[in-house]
């Protein structure tokens, strides 16, 4: 039997339903000799702002059981060299193109937005739920009328559709999924990192030089699933799940919850090639259970 | 997957592993390997220096620390011959050795950044090879071999082995001269070397370390500070994983 992969998120075609957390797989170009990128149904290229950021201090990373911290601070080069250089990079691939957004200010995503009209990208993430810089982000992502302002401002400015990112570090995943779905979000994509901190008990002192670090990896994914679901019930437009999918049963977990699409993040510093691995799994999972399509299987536990 | 060839212990906590691998036939000296354990629990490749390459027999040789109990690296140290694991090898720049053809060279190592030394002198050519390694203790790993490829000085913490104090102050007592360094060390280390290097004007190349994640030039967590606008990153960072390890010491802060 031939199962078909294809999946529609906000009015794009995706070969299937898997691609990349952004921040975790660079623009692609470091990972293309280790997954073909024409596997995977969209890469999710790491948060770009208006202009370059340095980001934090390091150390930026730590490991944790089952997971590891980052507090990278969305260093990036900026819009103008993304275009340059890592969108006609990805454009010679058979896949669909997600460009994270980061920003300080509403001004900020607005330009980045603006920008990117003009280029060949198939759908916007905006990332308003970064744990690692102060200002911007998850400023926007924890207050729901905050979220939604955001939203309705790109949409304002975006030609492609926009998937908000929101944070795990809220009370209410429901409350804020409505919120950006009334704003005129296209799709949601979550969770982002959870926000932790880990103390070096030998130097006493914080092994971050953040201090605080968004924790991923497999020791997260049960709370990605239950939010995702969550998400899933609260609102129509599409749900693009991530957090701790490091196997094709990870990421099937997740699109019976109700994602539409799921996000490789972490898993690709253990296995740069586990993106692609992932997408057999599904199929192989599909084959099995005699779905022939991954809508099909999309929020089917209830 | 890769397997472990032998594995032994050089002095405390310092581990010594050659494993059989494809890698051992591109690899350079100053080039490290991811290596990942075993264990789900532990997701990220701890990135190790490569200390020596035999590229007959296509083997690559590692020496390591322990960084503790519990760790990523005492599993490593538990490994036998024939278990496997899984690497991504090589990695990273290397040092830059054919510029030192000709000249009066220190290769410097301190700590566990004296093996990555090893390879590279071996596998230099120069007028004077001069390695100078500094140790905390009696525990001089690796010196007999450096012995064999070279004339070795050697500085300790506590003294009980040539000069005591770090590298500098070996170069110091032994009055030693040259117009070209390669080093690998701690922090402290090579900010001294960087300096000595600035004042007496030589030409100097350092490999650093960070904290890891991807180990590919992906996740941006092993940057270090630039002096000049980096053409990647397009600010003052470099990846430490793929533009380095090893830099021009005048081309980072440290």
């Amino acid at each position: 039997m031939s199962v078909d992969m294809r999946v529609n998120i906000a009015g794009v075609e995706w070969k299937n339903p898997v691609t990349v957390a952004s921040g975790t797989f660079g623009s692609g170009a470091e990972f293309a000799e280790f997954v073909d990128l024409n596997k995977l149904g969209a890469v999710t290229t790491k948060g770009v702002a208006n202009v370059p950021w340095p980001g934090n201090p390091t150390p930026r990373i730590a490991e944790t059981y089952g997971g590891m911290m980052n507090a990278v601070g969305l260093q990036n080069p900026g819009i103008e060299l993304l275009c340059k250089r890592d969108i006609p990079f990805l454009r010679q691939y058979d896949t669909r193109i997600i460009v994270n957004v980061c920003g300080r200010s509403e001004e900020d995503y607005c330009e980045v937005v603006e920008r990117l009209s003009e280029e060949e990208v198939d759908l916007l993430e905006i990332n308003i739920s970064c744990p690692n810089v102060k200002e911007g982000g998850i400023a926007f992502g924890q207050d729901p009328k905050e979220a939604e302002r955001i939203t309705r401002a790109v949409k304002r400015y975006a030609r492609q559709p926009v998937i908000m990112k929101l944070s795990p570090n809220i009370t209410s995943v429901p409350d804020m999924a409505r919120a950006v779905e009334a704003g005129g979000a296209d799709a949601v994509s979550l969770i982002n990192t959870l926000t932790g901190m880990k103390i070096d008990i030998h130097r006493r002192t914080f092994v971050l030089a953040n201090k605080t670090g968004g924790v991923s990896g497999p020791a997260i994914h049960p709370i990605a699933v239950r939010m995702v679901y969550e998400a899933a019930h609260a609102v129509r437009v599409p749900v693009i799940g991530m957090g701790g999918i490091a196997s094709g049963a990870d990421a099937i977990e997740m699109i019976l919850a109700g994602a539409s699409a799921v996000s490789i993040g972490t898993a690709n510093f253990h296995d740069p090639s586990i993106s692609g691995k992932i997408v057999g799994e599904i199929e192989s999972y599909m084959e099995r259970y005699g779905f022939s399509a991954v809508a099909d299987m999309v929020g089917i536990v209830e | 997957m890769v397997t472990v060839v032998t594995q032994e212990c050089l002095a405390d906590g310092i581990f010594s592993m050659w494993i059989q691998t494809e890698a051992a036939k591109e690899a350079r000296p100053g080039q490290f390997i991811s290596m990942y354990t075993n264990d789900g629990s532990r997701l990220l490749p701890r990135p190790i220096s490569i200390c020596e390459i035999n590229r007959e027999k296509g083997q690559l040789r590692v020496v390591y620390r322990v960084t503790g109990e519990g760790t990523g690296t005492e599993q490593f140290s538990r490994m036998k011959a024939g278990d496997s694991l899984s690497i991504i090898a090589p990695l990273g720049n290397g040092f830059p050795y054919e510029k030192a053809e000709g000249k009066q060279v220190f290769l410097m190592g301190g700590g566990i950044g004296v093996p990555p030394i090893l390879e590279l002198a071996k596998q230099m050519k120069c007028r004077k090879k001069q390695v100078i390694a500094g140790y905390r203790d009696s525990q001089t790993f690796l010196r007999e071999e450096f012995e064999r490829n070279a004339e070795v000085y050697v500085s300790t913490e506590d003294g009980s082995v040539g000069t005591k104090g770090n590298v500098m102050d070996a170069v110091r007592e032994n009055s030693l001269q040259a117009d070209m360094i390669f080093a690998c060390g701690p922090a402290p280390m090579l900010r001294a070397i960087k300096e000595y290097a600035r004042k007496n004007n030589i030409v100097c190349y350092i490999s650093l370390e960070e904290r890891m994640a991807c180990g590919i030039g992906a996740c941006l967590g092993c940057v270090c500070q630039s002096v000049e606008m980096d053409s990647h990153s397009n600010v003052h960072n470099k990846r430490i994983c793929k533009d380095g390890p090893v830099f021009l010491s005048t081309e980072v802060e440290i």
